[in-house]
């Protein structure tokens, strides 16, 4: 679908998140002039197109008790990424899955995917299992575990620096 | 964090009700008033265990962004690390275990306006930034599935 900038402008108005109260789409509305029965439709339809790939709460993994975290990067032959990279984004231990461009000679990798566990060993065991199930595990990889976390925020794709002369 | 709290994390990740008062629907699913399920998550957002209650982007399709990575000199990270969080643009940023040791995320309007902020970058700390933006999107999302035990 065609993402108007007014949709965007409801995205941008969700970058806080939701206000907490009992009408929170009049509320959204209220600060972007939109009544409440034109943000429900386009949350509606964006949500439908696949826009918007989730709705609701999102969680801190890290304060729920999952502390670790490694983003496992792979050197996977170009002509094998696609269907392997499918194949790892449907992993249950696997919450994000993407194909990104390599940097050569710096940065070989080309699959990128993110696992998180209750501590370090959780993950190393998920990495292996998963490696392993998938046939993967002769494939050049490496996690990153994560060491410290500096921001987590929603993304806030708002408005080009620039107006239009 | 209770079995009602529990409930609303495990329920509520991937469709908000869409209607004029969606916190009184969640509150008839859970047995409770509309007011103790905003009041629930006005508390586990102040505990951390909740971000925000909102909408997930599919990368590419809102704006553009990109994953970016630099090797900071360990004696600069926190310095670098704050210029980069920094910019309302970046929304995750992480120290990882590599040589490349800071990894965030760019996001903006188009992809013009990602480059400025990485050229700034670069340019505020003398610093090379790998910009890796996402090619293919593989992962189905099931949102996070919590083992409570």
């Amino acid at each position: 679908m065609d993402v108007s900038a007014r949709d965007l402008d409801v995205l941008a108005a969700l970058g806080d998140g939701l206000p907490l109260c009992r009408h929170p789409y009049a509320e959204l509305g209220a600060g972007i002039g939109m009544d409440e029965g034109e943000i429900i439709d386009r949350l509606t339809r964006l949500r439908q197109a696949g826009v918007i790939r989730r709705f609701g709460i999102i969680v801190r993994h890290h304060e729920l008790g999952y502390r670790a975290n490694a983003m496992v990067v792979w050197d996977v032959p170009d002509d094998q990424v696609a269907e392997i990279g499918q194949r790892l984004g449907r992993c249950p231990e696997v919450t994000l899955c993407y194909r990104r461009p390599r940097r050569l000679p710096d940065w070989p990798y080309n699959l990128f995917t993110m696992i998180h566990g209750k501590d370090r060993p959780a993950v190393e065991a998920a990495i292996a299992l998963m490696a392993g199930r998938e046939g993967v595990g002769h494939l050049p990889h490496q996690p990153l575990f994560s060491l410290r976390r500096f921001k987590q925020c929603g993304a806030r794709y708002g408005q080009p620096r620039q107006a239009a002369e | 964090m209770d079995a009602i709290d529990r409930r609303l994390l495990d329920d509520y990740q991937h469709d908000l009700p869409l209607s004029s008062d969606p916190f009184n629907e969640i509150g008839e699913h859970l047995g409770i008033s509309a007011d103790e399920v905003i009041a629930r998550l006005h508390h586990l957002r102040q505990g951390g265990a909740v971000s925000r209650v909102g909408a997930v982007v599919k990368p590419g399709t809102a704006g553009a962004s990109t994953l970016a990575a630099m090797a900071v000199p360990p004696v600069w990270l926190e310095r670098v690390a704050a210029l980069v969080s920094g910019y309302a643009e970046v929304n995750h940023n992480y120290q990882r275990e590599h040589r490349l040791n800071l990894w965030f995320v760019v996001a903006a309007v188009n992809r013009e306006a990602v480059g400025m902020v990485l050229d700034d970058i670069s340019r505020r700390t003398g610093l090379e930034v790998l910009d890796l933006p996402m090619q293919q999107d593989f992962h189905i999302d099931l949102g996070f599935g919590l083992q409570w035990t």
